[in-house]
């Protein structure tokens, strides 16, 4: 895991140097002073289940991860061509299933999967286009090679961070950025609202009008989403915001209802529409779903993308690749064992104390097992739950992740790190901005970034590699 | 503009409002409880505070004695008391969470930390000195002119500051109406004349509560008169606080609400119709009916607006 060797790396030249001229007192200054700029703007998350600290600020480390141009142009090239794959994959699945008839995915990991909807199958969406956000976590190894860790295709969040990020940056580092020419990441906003309005319903007049739907002010990501209906200019709205009358979908105005058309919903699919799904929610709109199906609303993204997210629907993205675009895929898969296979089964449990196991339909760093890390107890209580119920679970190696340089009270300390680009697929193709959230592992030597998991973030950073040459 | 938005910036301006107007009240009271007891205050100046500020009920419900201290920590970081500034300040923070994207930066910043001191305060305050009493009043009401300071630099003039507008005025003239009724409820001694130094010192409390001693002898030039001073805060449109200038508010940014709708409704009739009131109305109309009862037609008239504004814009 190599000490401080991520700032010898080429990218990090200048701000190694720039980081040796420095006094130690000025990055503890300029620590705080981001702690106090988050608080103040109210950068927070909400932690479920967490008494009083209901709202807490995201640690984040002040000195940007760099990746080069060259680098990043080969990233994303690789994330355009699995989130293609991954919508033609969805639009095949709900419609003719032939990956499935090909015998590429067995039929019931795709049919029995809690993120399929029955209710999408045999419809189709506007433009073909199911995934139109989409965050892939992405980790390095020590050999340079980017692996793709999870696709996150029902509603990714992070993106606000990643913004918000950059500011404090810009405010805290001018001088940084004046040394490094550091690709923008401000459009994403304008490229969010291009890409819904792309595929607004085809009825829609040239204007069509945007909604972002949130679960309310408790919810976990609440900040992301009202960050993010204010830099779109659009209504953050509610479910009790919305009413839904002969399959239109309307918004309760001071002037009196006024017609939907796109709606970003920010709110998972069981919670959408009480008359389809969970009966017992408020949070969502009577008749949504009658009206999506109507061709009246466009949701983004679509209802049932979770199938593809799910983890062990991941193990199979490079034969999807394959399938669709017969290309071989151009970012790697982490290996990934299928407790769901006898024979990969065995080996995981024999070798339980060096793997990462997971749940394939957990998020956030929940139920999962850290091999290298965990108690005899909890290895024992993994091996239980992976005999019970083997299907529900995969296992990757503890890859030689590459790490960060933080800055910490003590100085500056490497701690492992991963990446989310965010992607974006309207009518008109792909777009990726230029970075990402970056989130730390701010615990010496864990492997866990999650931020409900006390993790932490950090800007992201493109540059050009010209600036390379001078160093 | 969303109801539900509109509805949220209705009450943000209000609480905020509401939470200035506590501290302006407090501070009236501990001026008129400075008065030393021999002078003759017949000590009923908490009582009248929690009775203008409509918290008298809650208050009892509570078993707890009428004491200073009882009624400070009621109207400042009671958690019982969902009148308390301390809530106040929360539930205005709320609905600025749930509107923050119809508020500008500086606006947000006011109350979000407005709310993280709050809570710091709350967190390490003991028993209160007077000192650290006067030090929270003033953060409160200082709190509120960033705020309202923001809200007026800084936001487009469309819906949104209309209806903060609105709610910014509809619980000022309600304020204002209730801080003339203290005066009511501080009961003279017997042996006290109306117009003697007691009257006087209370009228002066009571502008200097609203900040308004000066403006008094710049409108009237002459010594404190319980009707000049009721004439300045109902009638004398000069007077930010009075309740004519409030009206002269609400008709105009109703108005304004109103010709970007296209349309008009029973919420402008009722403040043009209150306005109008106001108006032609003399202090010689007011005191013959008695000042209290005008006082309280007016807070339920002015309530009457607040739910036909509800009504209209679908809260």
């Amino acid at each position: 895991m190599g000490g401080l060797d991520g700032l010898t790396r080429a990218p990090y030249q200048k701000l190694s140097q720039w980081l040796a001229a420095s006094p130690p007192e000025l990055l503890a200054s300029r620590r705080e002073q981001a702690e106090l700029l988050f608080r103040r703007i109210g950068i927070t998350f909400a932690v479920y289940g967490a008494q009083d600290a209901t709202e807490r600020l995201i640690p984040f480390d002040i000195l940007p991860r760099i990746i080069a141009r060259s680098e990043w142009a080969a990233l994303e090239k690789g994330l355009v061509q699995r989130i293609t794959a991954l919508n033609l994959f969805l639009k095949d699945i709900y419609g003719k299933g032939e990956i499935l008839k090909a015998g590429k995915i067995p039929s019931e990991l795709v049919y029995h999967n809690p993120g399929y909807c029955p209710e999408m199958a045999g419809r189709r969406v506007p433009h073909d286009v199911y995934v139109q956000i989409a965050g892939v976590d992405i980790v390095r190894t020590n050999d340079h090679g980017f692996y793709v860790l999870e696709d996150n295709a029902r509603t990714p969040s992070g993106v606000s961070y990643m913004l918000e990020n950059r500011e404090v940056m810009m405010r805290l580092f001018p001088d940084l950025f004046s040394m490094h020419r550091v690709a923008p990441i401000e459009d994403y906003p304008d490229e969010l609202l291009a890409t819904l309005r792309s595929v607004a319903p085809p009825r829609a007049s040239h204007e069509p009008t945007i909604a972002l739907m949130t679960p309310g002010q408790y919810n976990s990501a609440y900040y992301e989403h009202s960050f993010l209906a204010d830099k779109l200019g659009v209504e953050l709205v509610e479910g009790r915001d919305l009413f839904v009358k002969d399959d239109v979908v309307y918004m309760r105005t001071t002037e009196g209802p006024r017609r939907v058309d796109v709606i970003y919903r920010r709110i998972d699919d069981d919670f959408l529409d009480p008359l389809t799904f969970r009966p017992d929610s408020a949070l969502g709109v009577p008749g949504l779903i009658g009206a999506y199906h109507a061709g009246n609303v466009t949701l983004a993204n679509a209802v049932g993308t979770g199938v593809a997210d799910d983890k062990a629907m991941y193990t199979y993205m490079p034969d999807i690749i394959r399938f669709y675009l017969g290309q071989e895929p151009l970012l790697q898969n982490v290996p990934t064992w299928r407790c769901r296979e006898p024979e990969a089964l065995s080996y995981v449990l024999d070798h339980l104390d060096e793997l990462v196991v997971k749940e394939v339909n957990g998020s956030g760093g929940y139920g999962m097992l850290v091999g290298p890390h965990a108690s005899k107890a909890q290895v024992e209580e993994f091996r239980a739950k992976l005999n019970a119920q083997p299907d529900n679970f995969i296992a990757q190696p503890t890859l030689a992740l590459s790490t960060c340089p933080i800055s910490v009270a003590e100085g500056i300390a490497p701690r492992h790190v991963d990446l989310r680009p965010f992607v974006l697929q309207g009518a008109h193709g792909v777009r990726v901005v230029p970075g990402g959230l970056t989130r730390v592992a701010m615990t010496e030597r864990s492997l866990v970034v999650n931020s409900s998991q006390g993790g932490g973030t950090k800007d992201t950073w493109v540059i050009d590699d010209a600036i390379l040459g001078q160093a | 503009m969303l109801s539900s938005t509109a509805d949220n910036l209705y009450w943000l301006a209000r609480y905020m409002e509401r939470a200035d107007f506590l501290a302006r009240a407090i501070e009236a009271s501990r001026r008129l409880a400075t008065l030393p007891k021999a002078y003759g205050g017949a000590e009923t100046e908490w009582e009248s505070v929690l009775l203008s500020s409509g918290a008298a009920q809650a208050f009892e419900q509570t078993g707890k004695p009428i004491t200073e201290s009882n009624i400070i920590e009621f109207l400042t970081f009671s958690r019982d008391n969902p009148g308390s500034i301390r809530n106040c300040i929360e539930f205005a923070r709320t609905n600025a969470r749930a509107v923050r994207t119809a508020l500008t930066v500086e606006m947000w910043e006011a109350i979000n930390g407005a709310y993280l001191e709050l809570k710091a305060m709350e967190a390490r305050r003991g028993a209160y000195s007077a000192d650290e009493l006067g030090r929270f009043l003033d953060f409160v009401k200082q709190t509120s002119l960033i705020y309202d300071g923001g809200a007026y630099r800084t936001m487009l003039r469309n819906d949104a500051y209309w209806f903060s507008r609105v709610g910014l005025f509809v619980e000022r003239a309600d304020n204002t109406a209730r801080l003339l009724d203290v005066k009511y409820h501080v009961l003279l001694p017997d042996k006290e004349v109306i117009g003697g130094s007691l009257d006087y010192f209370q009228w002066a409390a009571i502008l200097r509560a609203v900040s308004a001693h000066t403006a008094y002898h710049w409108v009237y030039r002459t010594s404190m008169k319980p009707w000049l001073v009721a004439d300045l805060l109902i009638l004398r449109p000069e007077m930010p606080r009075s309740l004519i200038s409030c009206y002269e508010s609400i008709v105009r940014n109703l108005d304004s609400l109103a010709r970007a709708h296209g349309r008009q409704g029973a919420a402008q009739r009722q403040a043009r119709n209150m306005y109008g009131k106001l108006e032609t109305m003399t202090m010689e109309h007011v005191f013959q009916g008695g000042l209290h009862e005008f006082i309280q037609s007016f807070i339920s008239e002015n309530n009457r607006l607040g739910s036909l504004i509800s009504e209209q814009y679908l809260f």
